[in-house]
């Protein structure tokens, strides 16, 4: 798989001793991190809720919130899985901006200032960082995000060329993660568009040459609250945990929907 | 080491700002100055339809526009519609032009100097008219 796309890693804010006193040491700091808590059995309101924690040069944010939920207080709730950038779980909102906390390391973040961690935007949240996620689900469902073909199944595998293959490298690498979808302004406002996530999955198989029903996702997708509603704000591409261009699929989908019209 | 965790009052349970980066701040700037101009072209078409109730009271409400506080305004129009048009042809760029999306930031900074060098080159001839010589 092709990693041209990932975006270059930030700078370190932290410069962290690489001469520790002894092997293995690793520099400590301390942080404070303030989350956002909503828990629906006491309050209707959300409120922030902050922990002075001493954490390491290799810990990510992630690390952080198992320590106040390991340690200080267990009934903060967050979804994470694999813990790894694979699964997708534990998108949220760091500092201002779309991110998953296990890949977000605490020393490329400003430790001057608090750290606040949200949960993503434009979906319902049930507790903390925990948010609804079928809505999403739903949307990704529509596209049908899997290979649709006719006739009779080879006996072989279904070839196709490197080159071909290349064109939607990009789109295969989605976690679905939903931190491009819960980064887009009109998603916030408008529930119904489909999103960028469900685009990019649609554009995985619309450009897949053994797929056939190419024809049929563009359909669905050049609606009111299809493709046409993205405004290229880039906070998607941004966002992405997984380096992938979103607003450039997006863009190539609605390319293809004019192109097949005329 | 844990502090307060008593629940604080709403007003304080309130989310930040979504950063974001280039890309939706112009878009919010699109978004306002689109709003801006679609005001300023609902008074433009009242106060011209003047023209047809009578010759005086659209001089009388144009004459009115000669003023201090209306040149600034001038100015302010202007500069949003410079802004809406150079970003709008940015949209478009990004939308059809195959590089369009790669070289977004790099667009935003040639639409941003654009933006300031033709506003900067109006106000100066504008005020110059505005509160020169006459």
């Amino acid at each position: 798989m092709s990693t041209v796309n990932e975006t270059a890693e930030p700078a370190s804010k932290v410069e962290l001793n690489q001469s520790g006193d002894g092997a293995g040491a690793v520099e400590s700091f301390d942080i404070i991190l303030k989350v956002r808590r909503y828990v629906p059995e006491t309050s209707e309101e959300s409120y922030w809720d902050e922990w002075k924690l001493t954490m390491y040069g290799t810990d990510r944010v992630l690390d952080a919130l198992h320590k106040v939920k390991w340690e200080h207080d267990g009934s903060l709730t967050f979804r994470r899985s694999c813990a790894h950038g694979i699964c997708g779980s534990d998108a949220m909102r760091i500092n201002g901006r779309n991110r998953l906390a296990c890949k977000t390391l605490l020393k490329d973040l400003d430790l001057s200032k608090p750290i606040t961690v949200e949960a993503i935007k434009g979906l319902p949240v049930e507790k903390d960082l925990i948010v609804d996620m079928e809505p999403f689900f739903q949307s990704y469902r529509e596209i049908m995000p899997f290979l649709v073909t006719s006739g009779h199944e080879p006996t072989r595998e279904r070839y196709q060329s490197q080159k071909d293959r290349e064109i939607y490298d990009d789109t295969t690498k989605c976690i679905l993660c939903a931190a491009c979808t819960s980064s887009c302004p009109v998603f916030w406002t408008d529930g119904q568009y489909f999103g960028p996530a469900a685009i990019v999955n649609a554009h995985r198989f619309i450009f897949d040459s053994r797929d056939e029903a190419g024809d049929m996702r563009l359909e669905i997708l050049n609606d009111k609250e299809g493709v046409w509603r993205c405004r290229t704000t880039f906070n998607c591409s941004e966002a992405c945990p997984r380096g992938i261009q979103v607003t450039k699929a997006i863009a190539e989908v609605k390319q293809a929907i004019l192109a097949r019209s005329f | 080491m844990t502090s307060a965790t008593a629940q604080a009052p709403a007003k304080n349970g309130r989310g930040t700002l979504y950063r974001g980066y280039g890309g939706m701040w112009s878009w919010v700037g699109h978004r306002i100055t689109g709003v801006v101009i679609f005001f300023y072209l609902l008074v433009h078409v009242l106060d011209t339809s003047l023209v047809r109730v009578s010759p005086e009271a659209y001089d009388a409400v144009i004459g009115s526009y000669k003023n201090p506080l209306f040149a600034l305004g001038e100015a302010g129009l202007v500069a949003a519609v410079l802004f809406h048009a150079l970003n709008g042809l940015r949209i478009i760029l990004v939308d059809f032009w195959k590089g369009g999306t790669k070289h977004q930031k790099t667009l935003l900074w040639v639409v941003l100097g654009l933006w300031v060098v033709l506003t900067l080159g109006f106000c100066v001839r504008h005020f110059m008219l505005a509160f020169g010589g006459m």
